[in-house]
Order: structure tokens, then sequence, then C-alpha cells
């Protein structure tokens, strides 16, 4: 129904500018949507940018946000995904005491079971690496967390479409000769 | 400035560029961080009237003016910090009314930025949610570049404010000048491609239609369709109503023309939104003025919307044929398969609901036999005396509501208002610029004594360029469309809306504006012809019966078949 959310992934195609992020976000918040993750990054096209961002929304709204943004002058494209149209991912950082890991024998079980990496290792701590969905990450945080994490960092989310998106497409039709 | 390698200063860039863009006449205000760009205008005064306005926001209104009249793009220039947040208020205005629209600001030295230096104001965070693009400049050689781009954006598609910020050491800084215009944007796509699909779709609907009803809006204008509107219209028989901007698209005596839509729009128009069988929605983008509350608008009708701004489809009423494209493209191609048609009866609906909003409303406001004033006498007063040939502006309240309603218009970009921002103080600075995007032509402002108020220091600006602006002022000395709504909805508690005013003949007459004041009725018909005979500036206080309502009303969550006569 018209009201009813779910998870929205977000993808801007955009000519790097200096002030876009400021009107993107400024959708968004005008609507009182709160943007659960932002990711913006170069995209498989040179000089052009790529925002992720992820929503929980009603899709009468995300339809009508993204024309909004898409009407943006530096916005190539705009589209929206569920979870399932999208290959998503996302990476966590968890920075623990290199004591524990000597001390307490189970960590290294934790570790090996949740396939993550370690990034690096110090005689004061060390930093785990996780990628996936939400639910490893807060998988892995809950099973360190109670020896003790002296940091902990999670990436928005990147996302990349089943279906094409045609920036190139695009790009060379754009023109009002 | 050129030295011996020929090059020339960003700030005379600035000024060579707007002259590639057949700039003429830019309203504005100097102060220090655009002097080099007010140095260079000094030089090349021949080419390019500048014109001082009193006020930053009076020169954005002006821009406004002249634009809506000229159809050509309204430039602004002011300094940095106050001067450009004094701008914000017409942006806002030409955002959310399709002026197109180029503003120059200065701004401090690029080392200074993000420093709080003296008059720093983060000019593009502040416009970016109110301009159609916006761009700061730091480096000379790329001011052409961005200019060129700036006036492509104002103009093109769906049109719109652009705001310039430059920075002041890139205004001194050399550069090698070369001037291309845009003609592109790879980024931007100002009209979307049109369906012929749906163009047929739209032509089936059309032809099934028993009672079918057009509202158009200011597209039409900014489409440059009215001749293809009106072949459509006339083709396929069908009533039109117009919204607030689309006022003066289609002359006011077509015998198509069934008037306003909207909140003081006519009886007629709203209450058959309601019983119409198709609705066709041109250049118009369903404002919630328009369509009261959405849940009861238009239920029963299949939708048509021709619309250039894809981002206006399903935003507000859900359309079962969209038409995107310029209207100048996609009317033609709709009338030439649409079958011929007359809607006799139901356009003899339309002025059947006419005959009893006469009778209930319009002849107590044009012929009353009370003794107060009524606004509607004067529109009728300043009809008679301009035949319908002149420009009317208005400021935004009862007045304007009442100017709508029923001045009359023959030309197309004849009805000036600040519609979708509502922005009291908008009439006579913008009626300046009117007057001189279209000097030929007889320009009469009309305006409430409180809006008048907001920018009366424009009349400095009347006089100092002697515009022969006709300033009618309606003063019920009262904020009377916000008296209107205190006396319907909070039991005529009138909290802070009665105005103790001045003189304001003595104000005009301070100005070295000829003014009159009239009070009585025998008088006004004199009053308002001697006014519009004036060759020059000339103003003319009427007042008004302080508790002069206007009727019809759809209550703000209404539907529009529940308008409401008194
Ligand atoms: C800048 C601004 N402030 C406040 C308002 C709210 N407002 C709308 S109409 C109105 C009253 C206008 O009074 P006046 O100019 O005397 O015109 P009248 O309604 O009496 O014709 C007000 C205060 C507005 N539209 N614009």
């Amino acid at each position: 129904m018209k009201d009813l959310k779910t998870t929205f992934t977000v993808s801007i195609y955009t000519e790097n500018n200096l002030g876009l992020l400021n009107r993107i976000s400024a959708i968004f918040l005008k609507r009182h949507i709160n943007i659960d993750s932002l990711t913006t990054s170069q995209s498989e096209i040179k000089d052009i940018f790529r925002f992720v961002i992820v929503v929980n929304a009603s899709e009468f709204m995300i339809k009508r946000l993204v024309k909004q943004i898409e009407k943006q002058i530096e916005v190539i494209a705009s589209f929206y995904h569920t979870d399932d149209q999208t290959i998503f991912l996302e990476t966590a950082l968890y920075k623990v005491k290199s004591k524990s890991l000597f001390d307490e024998k189970h960590i290294q079980k934790i570790i090996k079971n949740s396939q993550a990496n370690i990034v690096t290792v110090s005689p004061n701590y060390f930093v785990i690496e996780k990628t996936g969905w939400r639910e490893d990450t807060e998988k892995l945080y809950n099973e360190l967390e109670p020896y003790g994490l002296l940091q902990f960092v999670r990436s928005g989310r990147i996302s990349v479409s089943k279906e094409p998106m045609n920036i190139s497409n695009i790009l060379g039709l754009n023109s009002d000769k | 400035m050129k030295n011996i390698n020929n090059k020339i200063s960003g700030a005379e860039a600035v000024i060579r560029s707007l002259i590639e863009e057949n700039v003429d006449l830019i309203y504005g205000y100097p102060g220090g961080a655009i002097m080099p760009i007010y140095d260079e205008l000094y030089k090349f005064q021949e080419k390019i009237n500048h014109v001082l306005t009193r006020h930053e926001q009076g020169a954005t209104h002006a821009a406004q003016g002249f634009s809506r009249v000229s159809g050509k793009v309204g430039v602004v220039m002011a300094t940095s910090g106050p001067g450009a947040t004094n701008l914000v208020t017409g942006i806002a205005d030409a955002q959310i009314d399709s002026t197109p629209m180029v503003c120059i600001t200065g701004q401090v030295a690029s080392h200074l930025l993000g420093s709080d230096a003296f008059q720093e104001t983060d000019i593009i965070g502040i416009s970016t949610p109110v301009t159609k693009w916006n761009c700061q400049v730091t480096k000379a050689k790329d001011i052409p570049k961005i200019l060129a781009k700036a006036f492509y954006i104002a103009k093109s598609g769906r049109p719109g404010p652009v705001l310039i910020d430059i920075t002041k050491d890139a205004q001194f800084e050399l550069m090698d000048y070369k001037y291309e215009k845009c003609h592109s944007v790879r980024s931007y796509k100002p009209v979307p491609d049109y369906s012929i699909e749906q163009i047929k779709n739209a032509s089936k609907l059309i032809n099934e239609a028993k009672k079918p009803f057009i509202v158009f809006g200011q597209g039409v204008i900014l489409g440059d369709a009215e001749n293809e509107f009106k072949d459509l219209i006339e083709k396929t028989g069908i009533p039109s109503a117009w919204t607030i901007l689309g006022l003066s698209a289609l002359p006011t005596d077509h015998y198509l023309n069934v008037g306003m839509v909207g909140m003081h729009g006519n009886y007629g128009p709203n209450v058959l939104t309601n019983e119409c069988d198709l609705l066709i929605a041109i250049g118009m983008r369903f404002d919630d003025r328009v369509t009261g509350n959405l849940e009861s608008y238009a239920k029963q009708a299949k939708i048509i919307h021709m619309e250039i701004d894809p981002a206006e489809i399903d935003k507000n009423v859900e359309s079962d044929v969209a038409v995107l494209g310029n209207i100048k493209d996609t009317i033609p191609l709709l009338s030439s398969m649409v079958n011929k048609n007359s809607h006799k009866e139901w356009l003899e609906k339309f002025n059947n609901f006419y005959d009893i909003e006469f009778k209930k409303v319009i002849n107590d406001e044009i012929n009353p036999t009370k003794e107060g004033l009524t606004m509607a006498e004067v529109i009728k007063e300043i009809n008679n005396s301009t035949k319908g040939d002149a420009i009317i502006v208005t400021d935004v309240g009862q007045h304007q509501m009442v100017t709508c309603r029923y001045a009359k218009f023959n030309k197309s970009k004849s009805n000036v208002t600040s519609g979708g921002l509502g922005t009291m103080g908008f009439a006579l600075p913008a009626a300046l610029g009117a007057k001189m995007g279209a000097p030929e032509r007889e320009v009469v402002a009309v305006i409430g004594d409180g809006g008048y108020q907001m920018t009366i220091q424009e009349l400095g600006t009347i006089f100092q360029t002697g515009s022969a602006v006709k300033i009618v002022v309606l003063n019920n000395n009262f904020l009377g469309m916000v008296r209107q709504w205190q006396e319907m909805f909070f039991d005529k508690r009138y909290a802070s809306t009665e105005l103790v005013n001045p003189d304001f003949v003595t104000i005009a007459k301070g100005y070295y504006i000829e003014a009159e004041k009239v009070s009585e009725r025998k008088k006004l018909k004199n009053a308002v012809n001697k006014m519009i005979k004036s060759k020059k500036p000339y103003f003319l206080e009427v007042t008004i019966e302080k508790e002069n309502n206007v009727f019809p009303m759809i209550p703000t969550g209404a539907s529009v078949s529940e308008i409401r006569l008194e």
C-alpha cells in the first residue's frame, strides 16, 4: 500500500560536482526520509560518480523522490531497487586487544567460523575485517563484543544491480541539438 | 583591462559573456565583493543598462517581472553576504513559478573562503534548495563557460533560477577570453522525448469522452504554445479553465474559457472537476491550492497529463495517460488525431454555474449597492479603461485573487503574479520589471496595503528610471486575506492583521510620483481614467470596504466540489 515501508537501494550516477551531495541529501531531508547509509565512489565510467543510498521508505515515496533526484542538473540517472534486485555488501572492521586473542582461545574459533580476515596484528591490538550482509557483520559483532571491542565501524552498503542501468546510452543520448 | 597578451579580467569576461547572451538589462545592487564587475559595468554602460533597485529582493522581483512579460532571462547582480541572502526570496519565487533568471553574486576572495571573512556567507549552500542550478567560480578562466551554462540551464526545459557565485580574486584575475554558447549538458535532458503511442492514447480518451475538461497552467505560456492550445480546444470544443499562472494564455472572453480553478476560482470549473469524465491537465502541476483535498479530486475522471517535467507526472495526481515533452510539439500532434467536436450541453453546464455565481457573488462585487468600495469594482474600472490590453501585476492576498478573477486579458504574458510562493512585496518591483520588459504596453500593478509596504522603497527605482508604472493600492487597512481566514475560521480574532497606515499619497509624492486617493464610488472612474491616461508613473490609492471578502472559496482540506459561495 501507499504507506508500506521497505528497504530500497537508490543508485545515482552523477557528474562530479561539489554541491551535489548537499542537493541530494536535501531531497531526502525535506521529506523526512532518514538515510540509513550513503556511499559515493567512482563508477564504471571515467569521471562519473556513483552514489549508493539506502533508505527505508514506501515505494510511493521513493518513486517520486528518485524523479526529484534525477531532475538535478548534474545527475545523469537515478534508480531504485529492492534487495532482491541487487547484489549488495557491507564491510565491518573490529579492533580487538591482542591480549584477548591469546588469552581467549574461543576468539580464534569465532574468527575462523565467521570467515573473517585478520587485517593487522600488532603487540597491542589486532584488526578483523568482515564483508557480507548486515546479519553477518552483526553476528560477528555480537560474538566479539563480550571480549571487548576497542573500536567497531561498518561501511555503508555498496551494491550493483542485477539488471543493466545503461548509463553510457543515457550519456550518448542527452543532447538538445 | 587589457594587457599586452590581450588578456582580460574575469570581471570583464562576465560583462562580455552577458553581452553574448543578449543581455542589455540587469537589476542589482553593488558592494565590496562585486565591485570589479560593477567597474566593468560602468565601462560597458552603452551596452548594458544596470538598474539600481533599493533592495536586492526588489532586483529579483523586477527581473521576474521582466522575464514573465518578455520571455527572456532576467539577470540580477548582488554582492556577497547580505546582498546575496537578500536574493533568496526572489530566487525561491522564481524556482516555484519556473521563471528563468540568472543571479550573479560576488563572493569573498577564494583564499578567505571558509574563514568567516567579512560578508562571507555560503550562498551556494543557502540557495541550493531553491535554484535549478548553482555554481561557485574561483578561477577567471571558468567564467565564460559557467555563464554560458547558466543561461542555457535557466531558459531550457522547465525554466528556473540559476545562481553563479564569483570570488573576488576570480573577478580580478586575467584570462584569455573566448565565448561559446552552451547547447547541451550531458547529464541534463531539458525536454523529455514524447511518445506517439501516448499521444494516440490521449486522443482516444478525448474522442471517447462525453464530458472532457481542460485545466491549463503556465506551461502554455512558457512553451510559447498559446496558438497551438487554442487550435486544440477549438477543434475539440473542450471547456478550459486556468490555474492562476495560466491566466492570460487564453483570452478572457474566449467562448471556451470557463474561468479559474482552485481555492478562489470559479464555481463551475471547481464543481465540475468532480463531474467531468476526462480531465486534461496541460502545463500545470496540480498544486494543492488548485486541487483541494486530493482524496476527492476528480476521482471519477480519467486523467491526461501533458507536461515537460517528468517529476511532475504522478507527483500529486496519478495520470492514466502521461504525455511528456514540449507541448509546442505534442499539442499539434494531438490536435491532428482528435475528432472535431463541440460539447454544447456540457459547456452549457459551466455557463449555468457561472449564472449562479454571478447572482450570488459576482454581481454584488462588481456592481455593489452598499456604501463601501469593493476591490472588484476597481478592477472593473481598470478593465473599462485599459480594454483588457494591459499587463496586470498583482501582489499577494485578497486583491490578487479578486484581480485574477475579474481582470480582463486579451493577450498572453499579461498576468504577472507570485503564484507558487505567494510572496508579498512581489508586485511593485515586478511591475517595474514588466514595464521595462514591455515598454510599449500599459502596466498596472494592483497591490494590498500590506504587501505594498514590504517593497515600497522601489518607488525610488520607479522614479529614478522614470518607468510609467501605474500603481493601485487597494487599501482595506488590514492584511485582508489573513483577516478573512480569521473571520471564517478563528471566530474573528483579528490577531495582528490590522494596519495603521501612513499617508500613501504623501509618500508617493515624496518620490515625485503623481498621486491621488479615492474613497468615493462616484470619483473612481475618473481617477482610474486619469491614471491610465498618464504617461508617467502614477499612484492611486483606493479606500476599500474593510471587511470585503473573496468568494467563492474552497476551505483548506475540503474538496473542490465543496466550494463555498458565501
Ligand atoms: C512575505 C509574506 N509574508 C506573509 C504572507 C502571508 N499573507 C498572505 S496574504 C497576507 C495579507 C496580505 O495583506 P494585503 O497586502 O493588505 O492584501 P489584501 O489581502 O488585504 O488584499 C499575508 C500576511 C505572505 N504571503 N508573504
